[in-house]
């Protein structure tokens, strides 16, 4: 893993992006790493465009602006895709991983990303729904972003959203969402 | 040995409040501060402190209580934002005023019209006058470094005076950075037990606070407070260093980051150093000379040591995230100042950035660089202020 990562996140109101920026920065702090997470605050409604942002880095972590160079694109919500620029400024070896049913190979053409950047897709939402009973696709994401970047352990991962979850939610969902990023972890594909 | 934690800027100072237990808080909640008070009841609420939380209904209200709670001899602390701190305002002075050892992060953020609920360095900065101290914050370490350390300056026998805390609004007081905690007992020694001065609460001796003083003592009053402020910088210091001690971080009155070879520099406050010092960074490499200052006590503002900080350079540019209509940025009005008793000092110009919470980008820095580049070496200033990042 490079000194410096840089993630961008395209999601909905209401899909748990912002949570999933939020683990994952948790999950990386282990072996000494710093971290941000944070989202770009407009108006929050349920099913509008959000953006939010993490920075894992073996230094110290100074800059407070939003990512620009992502060499990570998390996209939740695929229809974002026709929505908005979800490529834009990302770095020559970006990997993006995407939230679809679709074979990633298609998503790669749809993304119309450069040959040196990699594209993986999972069916996300279809996994929350299989796992907890709601289209919340952060768990598989985070374990789909894990699977295709090399981010952080996965074991370290689990511990976390056990961590997060356990504040909020009955054993049964935090079960759930266990299942969702091992599931998103195992069945993400690069196209 | 102290705990890493990624953590928000508002649970980093609610955490702090937590070690410190005040007696009474006095509270009412506005956007971006709402999140630590919220976090600071729910300790109230789980019996981790014993601090009296009074949920008032305005921050008018929130003041008063404070200044009533503390002239009463408790140990008094609060938060707020934009609008809140506006509400304030009369208090403000009035705590000031009567020489009450008040602490108060304010989470800052834009004024109205048009209603913003971004950071910028509006609030507080409209409130530089009103005999508070003021030190300001770069990121969520800082912001809960001088929220401790804000006690230990605001009780201090030499000024007892209510300090204020800034951190940026959303940029740090919402957004998750890597930062780490002192252990409780560390925190609870370090501020140690409050010294109540005048309490009204000691019934064998009254006391009378807020009197009437006319055109016998005011002037004489106020002349007091402006020498009590000239205390406050050997204070801020002296607990500075203290704390260094404790944590391994060192605070001075500013932040001087690569300013002594510098031929141009940058002043700015908060986070936007954070960003600019990574620009600067890249000039270096390239061969440019270029430095930064980062203001962290503003109020008392001290003159001298700016003045000493900047006098070699060539070209020195002052950021601005709040603005003063008609006339210019606050911070460039006192560095300005500083350097004009130097005869002859650095060129200077200033630039208004980030207003409503608008992002500043390294591209700014970048801009504001190139600028310093162009007018040290001879180039004159088009515009002593303009704006940075503006839509055209």
């Amino acid at each position: 893993m490079s000194e410096k990562v840089e993630i961008r996140w395209h999601g909905r109101g209401g899909q748990g992006t912002v949570t999933a920026a939020k683990v994952l920065a948790d999950a990386c702090l282990s072996g000494g790493r710093h971290v941000q997470a944070f989202p770009e605050y407009g108006p929050e409604r349920a099913g509008a465009p959000l953006r939010a942002f993490n920075r894992i880095s073996d230094k110290t972590i100074r800059m407070h602006c939003p990512v620009l160079n992502p060499s990570i694109v998390g996209i939740v919500d695929a229809t974002l895709i026709d929505a908005i620029d979800v490529t834009g400024g990302a770095l020559d070896d970006a990997v993006f991983v995407v939230n679809s049913s679709k074979d990633a190979a298609e998503i790669r053409k749809k993304l119309g990303v450069k040959d040196t950047q990699k594209v993986f897709a999972v069916d996300a939402s279809k996994i929350a729904i299989e796992s907890f009973g709601r289209a919340m696709p952060n768990s598989p994401m985070l374990g789909a972003i894990v699977k295709a970047t090399g981010i952080v352990e996965m074991d370290v991962l689990l511990e976390d959203v056990k961590k997060s979850f356990g504040k909020k939610f009955s054993q049964k969902i935090i079960d759930g969402n266990l299942e969702a990023v091992n599931r998103g972890y195992g069945e993400v594909h690069e196209g | 040995m102290a705990k890493m934690v990624a953590i928000t800027g508002n649970e980093a100072v609610a955490n702090a409040f937590r070690q410190i237990n005040p007696d009474v808080c006095a509270a009412y909640p506005i956007t971006p501060a709402t999140d630590l008070m919220q976090r600071f009841a729910g300790y109230v609420a789980d019996g981790e402190v014993d601090t009296e939380l009074v949920l008032v209904e305005s921050e008018h209200s929130a003041m008063s209580a404070c200044i009533g709670a503390a002239a009463a001899g408790g140990r008094v602390a609060t938060a707020t934002s934009s609008q809140g701190l506006a509400l304030m305002w009369e208090l403000l002075h009035i705590a000031s005023g009567d020489c009450l050892p008040i602490v108060m992060p304010v989470v800052n953020r834009a004024l109205s019209a048009p209603l913003n609920i971004h950071g910028d360095h509006s609030d507080a900065m409209y409130c530089r006058d009103t005999g508070w101290i003021q030190l300001w914050s770069e990121n969520a370490q800082e912001a809960y470094d001088n929220a401790i350390m804000a006690f230990r300056i605001a009780e201090h026998m030499d000024i007892r005076l209510p300090v204020m805390v800034n951190m940026d609004g959303f940029i740090i007081s919402h957004s998750i950075e890597t930062m780490e905690f002192l252990d409780d007992k560390k925190v609870k020694d370090f501020v140690g037990e409050f010294k109540a001065v005048n309490p009204l609460l000691d019934l064998d001796n009254p006391k009378s606070y807020g009197p009437l003083i006319l055109t016998d003592y005011y002037h004489e009053y106020k002349r007091l407070q402006h020498e009590t402020m000239g205390r406050v910088k050997d204070v801020v210091i002296s607990v500075s260093k203290e704390y260094a001690k404790l944590s391994g971080r060192s605070y001075d009155l500013f932040d001087s980051y690569r300013l002594d070879d510098a031929e141009i520099a940058i002043v700015v406050l908060g986070s936007a150093a954070g960003t600019a010092k990574d620009v600067i960074d890249e000039y270096r490499d390239k061969g440019i000379k270029a430095g930064l200052m980062r203001p962290r006590l503003f109020r008392p503002y001290p003159y001298l040591e700016v003045a000493d900080a900047l006098k070699h350079l060539k070209a020195v540019c002052v950021l601005d995230r709040s603005d003063s209509f008609g006339g210019y940025g606050p911070v460039f009005m006192e560095v300005s100042s500083a350097l004009y008793q130097l005869g002859g000092g650095p060129k200077l110009f200033n630039k208004i950035y980030g207003l409503g919470g608008r992002d500043f980008m390294p591209s700014q820095v970048e801009e504001v660089l190139n600028e310093l580049g162009e007018i040290a070496s001879g180039s004159p200033i088009k515009l002593v202020k303009d704006y940075l990042g503006v839509r055209e």
